[in-house]
């Protein structure tokens, strides 16, 4: 059986009608780990026996009716920042190299009472803080594409995983874009859902007000299915929020006739490739065929996006990262004396450049003095970047935006100028900011062979909204190849 | 010399005694072993996050509305950032920009008379852990049973002059918060902590001088100590030509004297900013309603019905209201008794002695008010002598007895018997002539040394009363 075209709600119907045991799907994954990982290097960690401990359980618990589940038996990999027990969870950071959670996050339980299988834990930019996965301190993940290329950031590892078939769907974490535009580079689907629509409870922070646990697949259907799964209340976040519209696998029926789709112009002026510019307007045009309105609005704010999310974000993420101080886990300095001189090489030793720079942007805008002038400011940009988002949803239904500027970057391009590469997240931080869901769908290949990405972005809880376009999308724009297909046989659009 | 005065205001914390902590579910027990009351969110683990009680926000709300304080409608925690090993995240949970309660004023009392103390501001936040530096294996351990510990840090203006005013108002302030069932304010445990900022001025003026702020102050003693040492120091420098520094010092109460901790350079910068975990709060008017209804009777108010309903003089009704836990027993003891009168003889007499003489604290008395009660019945109806309930109220504080009991299964109970009075009476003085003729004679320091080996005889089965009533019958007959 050819497994590598399965989705992974196709794996997990062939299951449950016995075509395949979960042991083959779990067995085909090590497979493809096996053959591609010395290459890609997704995972920071595989977990070959557990996975096929679990495996039998599984098995077993859907022929008893234990497992019921659309995704029951399928295997997932797990981005390094969210904790499980008893493993060790990095961040990608040798300040936490050594640190095992006494507990695991809120996303991992839904996962195993839903049947699926964890695999391991993906490569990721150190503590988030990336767009290309190359900030992570044990090496960097190539793209399935073209190893040459970075898979975006900062859940390269995961969105790696699943183009390159080391896994059948995978969660990430998106705090500016880190599912959307690795999704994008790699040419799969991910979302990023409404605040609050999914605990954070054991995913280690990065902004908290910004962060939030997201799954990554090989379409939209996978998604939604997968989303559908983590997504609900935990009395252990307070942000969580009590959602009765989580049926999202349900919504993704029906057509985009009628719907009102905005693109900000903004977003199509100076610095967007014109490979990536000409497939986001072949995206236009496809949705069009199928009936709906596409309009193209103002949006002046976007100016300010970047820097209200890089203040905001660092600020945050300056506060979230005082914890580790080898006091209590992970890594600590050698060689110090008393307990400053311990603080300070445990931290500089600990951690990498960008996070670094991060927490020294976000301590000075925290500072006193500074206050007023950057956090307080940023937050107020928020408020009208915000407010205009809102105004943008009275008259669309969704938002249509690339997902990145360009397609994936050669590997050791962006580090070497890391404002370039924060304005590289120009298309998708404004969600984060806003709270609003959005997902990235596959819309074509560049001249390079290298996959493009089109956003489409809701209102806070309308997920169901971009669940229904991307679906209608994909469908009008026919199969999308796979890197470890030949690329070439895809036509672009 | 020039006059000075000092001017004081004071920063307390108030450990809250709620039974879990204030953002997991950790009990808040004092003691127990070092890390046994812990979980991800006290210990700062990564990915934990906080999840407020909202026992705290009542509590803080009642202490607040107690103090006359402002009730901010809508409220957020902030993080205050800084490095120490007993914040196990490096950063406290605490409020900065929209604190729970503001501008409130208590009531204290002096030699001097009356005076307002106004409150500047209460907030919540989140208690640290605890360091402990073992000097036999040259290192530091952590204990964060207290990290998370729910506590209201509770501001004054600089509204203080003295010690004795400083120690009124904390005095105030505990014996609100033990009314109100918030913090049992224990110093010894650190469940009531004060940092205290003193300044001084030439009297009569009215530009502040420069403050300093005194930490590590463990009991009200030490406070008393602190500030006069604090007010001298300042003085000496002011008189010496020398200027007080803005600086943070911390008071040795063995050496009675203060150091510098930091100094205003090196104030820490905390980067104090909303705490994104946290969603803010929205207190409605019903909640502020429904504590309100829920603040008991205080101290003023109880004191005003003692002396109205219960007829008791101001200074009775001073100290049976001290506490909530002495007023709670006393009232308790009137209700079953049915006369407030007798049973706050009773409280400041003998309760108050034995209290003192075994240096007991009202929380820790034991015995039940039903059995004071009884026995307070037992002595107005002369069932038993005075001076053996006084005997017997001692095994009742001390095991809380059953008096009724007791007193009978020890004889002491009276029972009026004429014959038994009178055939022991008739048999003292004939077994004693000679003294008895002495009475007669008119040495009247007789009838006493009579009336003794009577009761004693009797073992208090009448009344001393009864017996010399008996007596002098009987020498009338005989003489």
């Amino acid at each position: 059986m050819d497994f590598e075209k399965l989705t992974a709600l196709q794996l997990a119907e062939k299951i449950k009608q016995n075509q395949i045991s979960v042991l083959d799907g779990v067995k085909q994954v090590f497979d493809q780990i096996q053959k591609n990982e010395p290459k890609l290097h997704a995972y920071l960690d595989i977990y070959k026996k557990d996975a096929y401990a679990r495996a039998k359980q599984v098995e077993k618990g859907i022929a008893d009716g234990t497992y019921t589940g659309l995704l029951a038996g399928v295997p997932i990999a797990i981005k390094d920042n969210i904790c499980i027990k008893g493993k060790k969870t990095t961040c990608a950071s040798k300040i936490l190299e050594n640190f095992i959670p006494q507990y695991d996050a809120e996303v991992i339980k839904r996962l195993d009472s839903a049947g699926l299988i964890i695999i391991g834990k993906t490569n990721m930019d150190e503590f988030a803080m990336g767009s290309t996965t190359e900030t992570s301190a044990y090496g960097v993940t190539r793209n399935p594409w073209n190893p040459e290329h970075v898979p975006g950031g900062s859940s390269g590892g995961s969105c790696a995983a699943v183009a390159s078939g080391e896994a059948y769907l995978a969660l990430g974490s998106d705090t500016g874009g880190s599912i959307r535009q690795p999704s994008s580079y790699c040419g799969i689907t991910g979302i990023k859902p409404t605040y609050g629509t999914v605990s954070r409870y054991g995913l280690i922070a990065y902004a908290s007000s910004l962060d939030q646990i997201g799954p990554v697949g090989k379409d939209t259907a996978d998604c939604a299915a997968l989303l559908e799964i983590i997504a609900g209340h935990d009395r252990k976040d307070s942000t969580s929020i009590e959602r009765q519209d989580l049926d999202f696998f349900k919504s993704l029926n029906g057509s985009v006739a009628g719907m009102k789709f905005g693109v900000p112009k903004e977003y199509l002026s100076e610095g967007l490739e014109p490979d990536v510019k000409d497939a986001f307007m072949e995206t236009l045009k496809t949705l069009t065929r199928q009936g709906a309105i596409v309009e193209f609005f103002s949006m002046k704010t976007t100016e300010y996006m970047i820097p209200a999310y890089y203040i905001i974000a660092s600020a945050e993420a300056s506060s979230n990262l005082e914890r580790f101080d080898g006091v209590k886990y992970g890594y600590r300095g050698a060689d110090y004396e008393g307990l400053h001189d311990m603080y300070k090489k445990t931290r500089t030793e600990g951690f990498g450049e960008e996070v670094k720079r991060r927490i020294m942007l976000g301590s000075f805008v925290l500072s006193s003095g500074y206050y007023d002038a950057y956090y307080q400011k940023a937050l107020k940009t928020k408020a009208l970047i915000k407010k205009e988002f809102d105004q943008a949803f009275r008259k669309y239904d969704v938002l249509l935006a690339p997902a990145a500027p360009y397609t994936a970057p050669k590997i050791g391009e962006s580090l070497k100028n890391p404002l370039a590469m924060y304005l590289g997240d120009i298309y998708t931080v404004a969600v984060n900011l806003c709270g609003l869901p959005g997902i990235t769908v596959p819309c074509g290949i560049d001249q390079g062979g290298l996959p493009i990405g089109v956003q489409m972005i809701g209102e806070c809880f309308m997920e169901k909204k971009i669940l229904r376009a991307a679906k209608c999308y994909e469908m009008a724009r026919g199969a999308f190849p796979s890197p470890w297909k030949e690329a070439k046989e895809y036509e672009t659009i | 010399m020039k006059q000075y005065e000092a001017v004081i205001g004071l920063e307390v914390h108030v450990e809250l005694a709620t039974k879990t902590k204030i953002f997991c579910g950790c009990s808040t027990e004092f003691g127990g072993a070092p890390n046994t009351h812990t979980c991800p969110v006290c210990t700062g683990m990564p990915g934990s996050l906080p999840v407020l009680n909202k026992k705290v926000v009542e509590f803080a709300l009642k202490a607040g509305i107690a103090a006359n304080c402002k009730v901010s409608r809508y409220c957020k925690f902030d993080r205050k950032n800084y490095f120490y090993p007993d914040n196990p995240q490096n950063y406290q949970i605490s409020q900065l920009y929209l604190p729970i309660c503001r501008n409130g004023w208590v009531e204290i009392e002096t030699s001097a008379g009356k005076k307002k103390v106004r409150i500047h501001e209460m907030h919540m936040e989140e208690d640290a852990g605890k360091l402990i530096h073992d000097e036999w294996e040259d290192c530091s351990l952590v204990d964060y049973n207290r990290s998370g510990v729910p506590l209201i840090e509770i501001v004054s203006e600089p509204d203080m002059e003295n010690a004795e005013e400083v120690i009124a108002y904390l005095e105030k302030l505990r014996c609100m918060m033990q009314y109100l069932g918030v913090s049992d304010c224990k110093l010894q445990e650190g469940s009531m902590r004060a940092d205290v900022n003193l300044s001084v001025r030439e009297a009569g003026t009215r530009a502040m001088g420069t403050r300093t702020e005194m930490k590590n102050l463990n009991s009200f003693k030490a406070i008393a100590r602190a500030i006069e040492g604090e007010r001298e120091r300042q003085i000496e420098l002011l008189e010496t030509g020398r200027a007080v520094m803005q600086e943070t010092r911390r008071w040795d109460d063995n050496k009675e004297s203060s150091y510098t901790m930091r100094s205003k350079e090196d104030a820490k910068d905390y980067r104090y900013f909303p705490d994104p975990d946290l969603p803010p709060i929205h207190i409605s008017e019903a909640w502020i309603n429904d504590v309100c209804a829920s603040i008991p009777e205080l101290r003023e108010e109880k004191q005003e019905r003692y002396q109205k309903k219960y007829g008791l003089p101001a200074y009775d009704a001073g100290l049976l209201t001290e506490s909530r836990a002495l007023s709670e027993l006393f009232e308790e003891t009137a209700k079953v008794c049915g006369n407030a009168k007798k049973a706050a003889n009773w409280f400041m007499g003998e309760v108050l002695r034995l209290m003192k003489e075994k240096s007991l604290e009202p929380e820790q008395l034991r015995f039940s008010p039903g059995h004071l009660a009884d026995l307070i019945l037992m002595v107005e109806k002369k069932e038993v002598s005075a001076q053996n309930a006084k005997r017997v109220f001692e095994r009742v504080f001390e095991e809380d007895i059953d008096p009724v009991a007791y007193i009978e299964e020890q004889g002491m109970k009276i029972v009026e018997d004429t014959s038994l009075l009178n055939d022991v009476l008739n048999r003292i003085l004939d077994e004693n002539p000679g003294p008895f003729s002495e009475l007669l004679g008119g040495k009247e320091k007789v009838f006493g040394f009579f009336v003794g080996k009577l009761m004693k005889e009797l073992r208090g089965k009448a009344s001393p009363d009864t017996v010399r009533e008996a007596l002098a019958k009987e020498i009338v007959k005989r003489s």
